[in-house]
């Protein structure tokens, strides 16, 4: 069952219960209780093609988005994010619901899921195979990745590189995408039919507005893929696109020192990272235009085979 | 089927997943998903995955349970290498110091390598030295690198003159907390055990300058670290410790618990060690000998104060559901929370650090947005 299928009654209504509403995003079970009708209607607009669970599962994150008492619940309103009822982050302007609920998300995965190795990177996927894309500051990840994915790549995610110990697949764990300030008229131009949410100004990184997850994308969820590419985007106003080949020590420095818990899985973080590096092609990859850095990287595509 | 919405039947399933592990095999995912995150809340995950891997269960569990498990295991395992690396930098700032050092509580289970350690995660460093050396000490960890994590003045003065303890140090490359002790008790406690005792009847670990507790020692600073030294909020973890710790040196150790009992007698730790030995057979089922509470007698509190410690130990020291949170519990909570100050400070001292700390505000993560004024405007 849907998200979409619950009314928006409905939707309220699950979200006030004790148990919230229950959302499988990627490899991870979430229950977001919530008192605001705000939070709600975006929530339901942004997760309307993800799967919502029974009772009957283990949840890894209780998330609650709740509208904080006493003086201001009437003045100058405010919400909080609660993970397991405990406040973790100072509240934000009660408007600001949804971009708590992604950052407070994000800080829950990097903190707890060391089930996994946890790379700061977007990931993106084409023909079974797929980029890991490093964030560093300036690189453009984001709009780079939401480019991308209107440009026939499916995505895996905007911030998590997820992967399996196992088997050294990724998993993807699709979510909205926040895009900043100038990346968001650029995104709205580079793919007209693109949905983006409201926008959200003055935030520490400026203003932020959030694209939907393709309904393509949020229905490969369950498909993983093996890493074929380790590419360090940077973006250079007016640059052209150039490709180049790095060598595997410094890839491999590049991606650990940019991952949420490499430290924290020690010995096997080591060993997990330098296995995606030997198997993949790392590159160092500047762009100036969307368009050119997008076909040079389907290029890159086409150029392999699964 | 009915879900369990309350705190006192949670408590009950969690403690019975903590003393029979095997259970495990019977639970269903609504339980699993209270349970869980009970576990983690006390600190008490990292032991349970132990226990079901080496009960061969883990094949046969759900996967997310795995999962959550997995990711505990992960950092349970950083913080014993964390520790390990301490450890191995203590000792060799140290090791010009020819005097005994003893590691206690949680490093002290990981150096000696007894079974209590098994997916024990470790927040600190304890070592003790006697209170002859320890400014020595402290100044040379300082010129080694170590830097006085508690910079406020109060919390200095809270430390060092009230207290007579030295604030917990950190090195400068590093995340570990040091705290460096010269007894088990602040001196403003009204139990005073003779550390001296202690520094007697320590015993040499193989590998390592550093020593640590006598068995029957490591019990009583535990029990009294647990009834005399913390808030017992959630502590249910260094309860689970003390059954551990009963268990293992009952079984390898004929004379254990005459050896404790006599000790305690020593010590004049009688009462952290009755209530240790009440709380643990009550609450956890350990098993122990009648007679040991025979022998501690003169420690035995009176009938009062036992009921009301019965009414509020268990409500305070035990996890609460994490959807249904117990307003019992929080008063409890506060109840020994205030308790725990008053064995620790004089009255005169506690009530304007009681002042001081109600108008210090809650510690938050930093906001992740800044918001510039306009904008809390809608």
């Amino acid at each position: 069952m849907k998200f979409s299928s619950l009314g928006n009654n409905q939707v309220f209504q699950e979200l006030s219960s004790s148990k919230g509403v229950l959302i499988k995003t990627g490899p991870f079970n979430v229950s977001v209780r919530s008192d605001s009708a705000e939070f709600g209607n975006l929530l339901a607009w942004f997760y309307r093609d993800f799967p919502l669970l029974t009772k009957d599962n283990i949840f890894d994150y209780h998330i609650s988005l709740s509208r904080t008492r006493g003086i201001r619940r009437y003045w100058r309103t405010q919400i909080c994010f609660r993970l397991d009822n405990r406040d973790l982050f100072e509240p934000f302007p009660s408007r600001y619901g949804l971009p708590l609920f992604e950052w407070g998300m994000n800080w829950c995965i990097a903190t707890q899921a060391h089930r996994y190795l946890l790379l700061h990177a977007s990931v993106v996927e084409r023909n079974g195979l797929a980029i890991i894309l490093p964030a560093f500051p300036g690189s453009g990840k984001s709009t780079l990745c939401a480019a991308l994915i209107h440009r026939g790549w499916r995505l895996f995610s905007d911030e998590f590189g997820i992967v399996r110990p196992e088997n050294g697949m990724v998993i993807p764990l699709p979510r909205p995408i926040p895009l900043k300030n100038e990346s968001i008229d650029v995104i709205r131009k580079f793919a007209p039919n693109v949905e983006i949410g409201p926008l959200f100004p003055k935030t520490r990184k400026g203003t932020v507005a959030h694209l939907r997850v393709p309904t393509s994308s949020v229905e490969g969820m369950y498909v993983e893929a093996l890493p074929r590419w380790v590419i360090f985007p940077r973006y250079q106003s007016s640059a052209k696109v150039d490709i180049v080949p790095i060598p595997k020590s410094y890839a491999l420095l590049k991606l650990a020192t940019n991952s949420f818990n490499y430290g924290v899985l020690g010995k096997k973080g080591f060993i997990l990272v330098g296995n995606i590096i030997r198997s993949c092609d790392c590159y160092d990859f500047t762009y100036g235009n969307l368009d050119d850095a997008v076909n040079r990287l389907n290029d890159l595509a086409m150029g392999c085979h699964a | 089927m009915h879900r369990i919405q309350n705190t006192k039947a949670a408590r009950s399933l969690l403690i019975d997943l903590i003393v029979y592990p095997e259970n495990a095999i019977c639970l269903k995912p609504l339980e699993w998903d209270f349970l869980l995150r009970m576990a983690r809340s006390s600190r008490l995950l990292g032991r349970l995955g132990k226990q079901l891997e080496s009960q061969g269960f883990y094949s046969s569990l759900p996967e997310k349970v795995n999962d959550y498990l997995a990711g505990a295991q992960a950092l349970v395992e950083r913080q014993q290498r964390m520790a390990h690396w301490e450890i191995n930098r203590l000792q060799r700032s140290l090791s010009e110091f020819d005097i005994d050092i003893i590691v206690l509580k949680g490093c002290g289970y990981l150096i000696s390598e007894i079974p209590v350690s098994v997916g024990r995660s470790f927040s600190d460093v304890d070592i003790m030295v006697s209170k002859r050396y320890i400014e020595d000490v402290e100044n040379h960890l300082i010129e080694k690198g170590w830097r006085s994590d508690k910079l406020d003045e109060y919390d200095q003065r809270y430390y060092r003159d009230w207290m007579h303890e030295v604030p917990p140090l950190r090195h400068r490359d590093r995340s570990m907390e040091v705290d460096l002790h010269h007894t088990i008790l602040p001196l403003t406690c009204k139990l005073k055990p003779n550390a001296n005792f202690l520094f007697q009847q320590a015993i040499d670990v193989r590998g390592c300058q550093f020593k640590v507790l006598a068995a029957d020692d490591m019990v009583l600073h535990s029990a009294t670290h647990l009834f005399y030294g913390s808030e017992l909020n959630g502590d249910l973890r260094d309860l689970v410790d003390l059954n551990d710790l009963f268990n293992y040196f009952s079984t390898t150790n004929e004379s254990f618990w005459l050896a404790l009992n006599n000790r305690a007698v020593e010590l004049e730790l009688q009462r952290p060690l009755f209530y240790a030995l009440r709380y643990c057979r009550k609450l956890l089922g350990t098993s122990i000998p009648d007679f040991v509470f025979e022998n501690i007698k003169t420690g035995t509190p009176a009938g009062w104060i036992i009921w009301i410690m019965d009414l509020l130990v268990p409500a305070a020291i035990l996890p609460e559901h994490p959807d249904f949170p117990s307003r019992l519990t929080a008063i409890a909570r506060w109840l020994l929370y205030v308790r725990s100050h008053y064995l620790r400070m004089p009255l005169y001292l506690l009530i304007p650090h009681f002042f001081r700390k109600s108008i210090k505000r809650q510690k938050l993560i930093p906001a992740m947005v800044k918001f510039n004024k306009d904008t809390t405007a809608n």
